[in-house]
């Protein structure tokens, strides 16, 4: 089955990323596939690579990027929602005349398109939030 | 059309869980995950005595043991996440409640 993954929580605030993590994996184990993970509203902070949480706990950011690469997974993170809570990726540090950016690698920014074609798309949308 | 429902606040935070149960359809079933899984314990059982017997309770006992919680509501199967993925496909829709 094809598989869109939702997460509209923050990591460390809330489960929503760390249940989608686990989640996932199973997904993948079980021999499905992911078509896409959306991270919208607060869950954008899950796509921050300036994230540094202590090294015995898990660094979220990491762990989807890890998944994305060994899977082809496409991490998409809704560009408006990034934008306005301070994650940016090059083009948009330039728009905005920042002076960095911060989207971690492996992921995307994008529109809320994406999420609209993830749901024609797969079989299973399945949503983690607060 | 069967639907996974997914909740996860406990009752005292949220109106999820009353929200989905209002809404239950015979043949779908419920998913404790999260802060969800408070739910199953014994002190809020009456929450689903009335439920239509077709409607299969679960939670996910990943969160459940990282709570410490035991001696939960019987009605309630736990699974893993292999088992919510497997619950994901046999359902044809999986709505959170929020």
């Amino acid at each position: 089955m094809i598989f869109s993954i939702v997460i509209t929580g923050a990591p460390y605030s809330s489960q929503a990323s760390a249940s989608a993590l686990q989640f996932s994996r199973s997904v993948l184990k079980l021999g499905h596939s992911i078509h896409r993970v959306f991270f919208y509203a607060d869950g954008v902070h899950s796509g921050s690579a300036l994230a540094a949480p202590p090294q015995d706990e898990t660094n979220i950011p990491l762990e989807w990027a890890a998944l994305a690469r060994e899977h082809q997974l496409d991490l998409v993170v809704c560009i408006a929602a990034a934008v306005r809570r301070g994650v940016l990726d090059e083009g948009e540090a330039r728009r905005y005349e920042k002076s960095g950016h911060n989207l971690a690698s492996g992921f995307t920014l994008s529109g809320l398109g994406q999420l609209v074609e993830a749901g024609i798309v797969s079989d299973r949308v399945v949503t983690f939030g607060v | 059309m069967t639907t996974l429902h997914l909740i996860n606040k406990t009752p005292s935070e949220s109106t999820a869980l009353g929200d989905s149960l209002a809404t239950l359809s015979e043949g779908d079933a419920l998913l404790l995950i999260e802060n969800g899984v408070y739910a199953a314990m014994p002190a809020y059982a009456e929450h689903f005595t009335r439920l239509p017997r077709t409607i299969q309770c679960y939670l996910l006992n990943n969160d459940a043991l990282a709570r410490g919680l035991n001696d939960l509501n019987p009605d309630f199967a736990a699974i893993d996440y292999d088992g919510f993925v497997e619950l994901s496909c046999r359902y044809s829709k999986v709505v959170s409640w929020f």
